[in-house]
């Protein structure tokens, strides 16, 4: 293959990769051109301004906690030493099963004026004990910090075991404590890595309905739902996702302007014992408390409460359906997963031996769905395939339906909206592999394929399970897109959850909520404990 | 029964559709009947296997909102497989019908059994369940005596009083847009910035948290569906918020449905009203309304012993299709008002 054929086979393969994102934005631009100028009118004048700075407020404040929280806790688990270290590594991941709107929806029922505790505060201390209220900004940004931040955990800690022990070394060597070490030394190192989970907070917060639905928080998002479902314009509501889509995607571009051609690469894998420094004394306590605060907070909690609700339902709740929701749900988040992690990898790989406009401007594309509501991605879905379905009628005579209310509609909604979080990991670990052994392996004569085979895969080893297990989990809590285009029978715990939440019956979503919290934990202990074994072995 | 037991009987169940899932489905005869229902799983489901046993055809159905459903239907068109909609407001069975996704039934039995002002004039769509929206209060704080009228709850007496659900939900736009039709804009948008101004707390996101709040003593009194507070006292027998019927001395108290109309391509339109007037009929009326603690549409019906002890009330009987058409409005009211 010549150069230049595999150049322009590189760019064919990108544009592929984005087309199902493309063929939604079109869908969702096409049906965009339709909204109502008074409508427009009335949501610029008295909904926009207070819902894009509540937006703003809630991004940053999200944002900034699950850096907080994701990046010390990495530092801990990764570079240093202290009781219960071995196990909070590996269970710090575990919150990542829990889905924001469970979270949510336990945190406003417990902590809200009428739950358990401030009820349980007011009967001990008097009816006039001040209980801060969890509906409130403050709340919602915590919860979401909570149930984001093992993005962040994920991205840093993998950067940390990398260049844990020897950024200790450096920062020791010249006097730096741990936090210093961390702050001055490994943070800056690893900041592609904590970029790529803050981006994917980020957007992730800027798509939730769920949550902040429970907070009654209104957010840009909500302002989406209001048009469609309160104002009965789904051409208004699409608009409105257009410019949340144009703007993210100009900061992405900024973003990428900033970051210039600068190139992360890791310093050395050398195979290196992990010196961790030892926090012993009062610091050993420190640590296990807060590890052990977050751990309890962002996880055991919720689920002693879930538990607690779904014990009360089991009994007339629980019946043989299960089996099939269990099975339906893993069995999309793993098709899903695995679809995203090729397509992710294709165009890594496209990026890397060919860069240049066209991958570049591809990955982009088909990365952008992850900030748009799941619901604005299902409309263009069933929008596009609508229009495929049609053309399909044409070219081959017949009626009925060809993709829509079909599985591949579903995975193409995940697909788009996914594909950002298995690209962030995988774009990541072909930045950590040096170019030189691109070129040594060029230089032995192997061709791309091969050295994709025999380099790159095995190398990317960590990245693409990260990009598995984000992707698997992010399936498994998905509603809109799952609701809107599944095929007759294909429910899933996540729809449980939905038709019992728009009830207002929390209580009985704790059943499915629960499901859905021990069927992601098998993939999630799986997988991280594999890829803790795998940073153990390098 | 013990728990133990209760979970071992259902581990059997379980097992043995496990077993069954792999054998794959039972095939029935005659074509199958296609819903796409807003009403949720869990209040249709066993009404759906019921009539599907009782005629020998399969009832399939997808769950999701009002909203998406209809977006659905139109992105299938004349293709769609659906032969029947049902929601759980009158708004978006208007909308669908607007969207031309309904068509005109004709059936002397569905007219007879649901009243005027709970169908569409021209068939395109049958209220099958009415959910009550009126005044919720605490038993302990408040007398009924003091209660009158949704537009009273906005007096200087209930200042820090009153809460509210979120304007964003659908009821709240549907009973907002009910005053609009009775008695103008302006006055309804008074009446919304007066209850703003008593509110004790953010609005909530949900009715049974909101009457939760009443009942923990955050405040005394709100507006809710009436089947939010028919599940919550049938958990709790002394829970301690109780019914006002609203506007009794006015135009009646503010009722939305949950209802159905049959697709415009449908493929199996016979089956699709013979299920509507089956749905309308008496005995499967009470346990259609039963599930949820609703009223049945068909007056003749009783509903729930429970629900019957709230006492007889006039409803508002605006036909429900003016929710839909004045929704937008009322939305609009909403915002300008400042409810979150």
């Amino acid at each position: 293959m010549t150069a230049l054929s595999s150049r322009r086979g590189h760019a064919i393969a990108a544009i592929l990769v984005a087309l199902p994102m493309a063929a939604v934005l079109a869908a969702i631009a096409q049906g965009a051109t339709g909204a109502d100028p008074a409508l427009w009118a009335h949501l610029r004048e008295h909904v926009l301004a207070g819902v894009t700075v509540n937006t703003a407020v809630l991004v940053l404040g999200v944002v900034a906690l699950a850096l907080a929280l994701g990046t010390s806790l990495a530092w801990l688990t990764a570079a240093c030493d202290f009781p219960g270290r071995g196990f909070f590594a590996w269970a710090l991941y575990l919150p990542m099963a829990m889905p924001a709107y469970v979270l949510a929806f336990v945190a406003v029922a417990t902590l809200d004026y009428a739950g358990l505790v401030p009820t349980a505060l007011r009967s001990w201390f008097g009816a006039g004990f001040p209980v801060p209220p969890i509906r409130s900004t403050g709340g919602v940004i915590v919860v979401l910090g909570l149930a984001s931040y093992p993005y962040v955990y994920l991205m840093a800690r993998g950067a940390f075991m990398t260049h844990g022990a020897r950024v200790l070394e450096a920062a020791q060597s010249v006097g730096y404590g741990p936090w210093a070490g961390l702050l001055r030394v490994a943070v800056p190192l690893a900041r592609p890595w904590l970029a790529g989970g803050a981006a994917l907070v980020a957007m992730e917060t800027l798509a939730d309905f769920g949550a902040v639905s429970v907070f009654n928080y209104d957010t840009y998002t909500t302002s989406i739902y209001k048009a469609w479902y309160g104002l009965f314009s789904v051409e208004t509501a699409l608009a409105l996702a257009l410019l949340l889509l144009v703007f993210v995607a100009l900061v992405l571009a900024a973003e990428q302007l900033a970051r210039g051609r600068r190139r992360h690469t890791a310093a050395d894998l050398g195979a290196r014992a992990p010196v961790r420094l030892a926090l012993t004394g009062l610091r050993g306590a420190f640590a296990f408390a807060f590890a052990g605060t977050i751990f309890a907070i962002g996880f055991v909690l919720p689920g002693i409460a879930l538990l607690r609700w779904a014990l009360e339902v089991a009994p007339f709740d629980l019946d043989a359906r299960y089996v099939t929701y269990i099975l339906r749900t893993l069995g999309l988040a793993g098709m899903a997963a695995l679809t995203c992690l090729g397509l992710a990898v294709t165009l890594g790989y496209a990026n890397r031996l060919s860069p240049g406009f066209v991958p570049r401007a591809a990955s982009h594309v088909a990365t952008l769905g992850y900030a748009v509501p799941g619901a604005v991605l299902a409309v263009g879905v069933v929008t596009a395939l609508g229009s495929v379905d049609d053309a399909f009628r044409t070219l081959a005579g017949g009626e009925g339906l060809w993709l829509q209310g079909t599985v591949l509609a579903l995975l193409l909604g995940y697909i788009a909206r996914f594909l950002a979080v298995a690209y962030g990991p995988v774009q990541g670990g072909f930045a950590r592999i040096r170019p030189a052994l691109e070129e040594a392996a060029r230089s032995l004569g192997l061709a791309p394929r091969e050295i994709l085979a025999r380099l790159h895969l095995p190398l990317l080893g960590a990245g693409a399970g990260t990009a598995l297990l984000l992707v698997f989990v992010d399936v498994m809590k998905e509603m809109p897109i799952t609701l809107m285009t599944r095929p007759f029978g294909w429910d899933t715990l996540a729809v449980r959850v939905f038709e019992m939440t728009a009830e207002g019956e929390w209580e009985r979503a704790a059943l499915p909520a629960l499901a859905i919290v021990v069927a992601g934990l098998l993939p999630v202990a799986l997988l991280t404990w594999r890829m803790e074994r795998a940073a153990r072995a390098a | 029964m013990s728990l133990c037991s209760a979970f071992s009987g259902r581990l059997a169940a379980i097992l043995a559709v496990a077993a069954s899932l792999l054998a794959g489905p039972a095939q029935a005869a005659g074509e199958p009947l296609v819903v796409y229902t807003a009403r949720k799983y869990q209040l249709v489901d066993e009404l759906f296997q019921e009539y599907s046993r009782e005629r020998g055809i399969e009832v399939k159905s997808v769950t999701d909102d009002g909203a998406p459903l209809i977006q659905r239907l139109t992105a299938e068109g004349a293709n769609s497989p659906a032969d029947l909609f049902i929601t759980v407001d009158a708004g978006d069975l208007w909308r669908a019908t607007q969207a031309g996704l309904l068509q005109p039934v004709k059936s002397e039995m569905l007219e007879a059994a649901i009243p005027a002002h709970l169908r569409d004039p021209q068939g395109h769509w049958f209220g099958l369940a009415v959910r009550a929206r009126t005044i919720a209060y605490s038993t302990a704080r408040v007398k009924p005596s003091d209660l009158s009228t949704y537009a009273a709850l906005g007096d200087p007496r209930w200042k820090g009083k009153l809460c509210l659900r979120t304007g964003k939900a659908v009821y709240n736009q549907s009973l907002v847009a009910m005053f609009i039709n009775d008695m103008g804009e302006e006055a309804t948008e008074r009446m919304v910035r007066a209850w703003i101004g008593n509110l004790a707390a953010e609005p909530f996101s949900n009715d049974t948290l909101m009457l939760k709040a009443i009942a923990a003593g955050q405040c005394d009194v709100g507006i809710t569906n009436s089947y939010y507070l028919g599940r919550l006292q049938n958990e709790q027998k002394d829970f301690p918020v109780q019914i006002f019927w609203a506007d009794q001395a006015g135009k009646g108290t503010h009722v939305n449905i949950s209802g159905g109309g049959v697709t415009k391509h449908a493929r199996n339109r016979a089956e699709a009203i013979r299920f509507l007037e089956w749905l309308a009929s008496p005995a499967i009326q009470q346990r259609f309304a039963a599930v949820n603690f609703e009223f049945p549409a068909n007056a003749g019906v009783d509903p729930l012993p429970e629900v019957k002890a709230w006492g007889p009330f006039k409803p508002n009987t605006v036909n429900v299709g003016f929710i839909g058409k004045t929704q937008p409005a009322a939305v609009m009211l909403i915002d300008r008002a400042g409810w979150h």
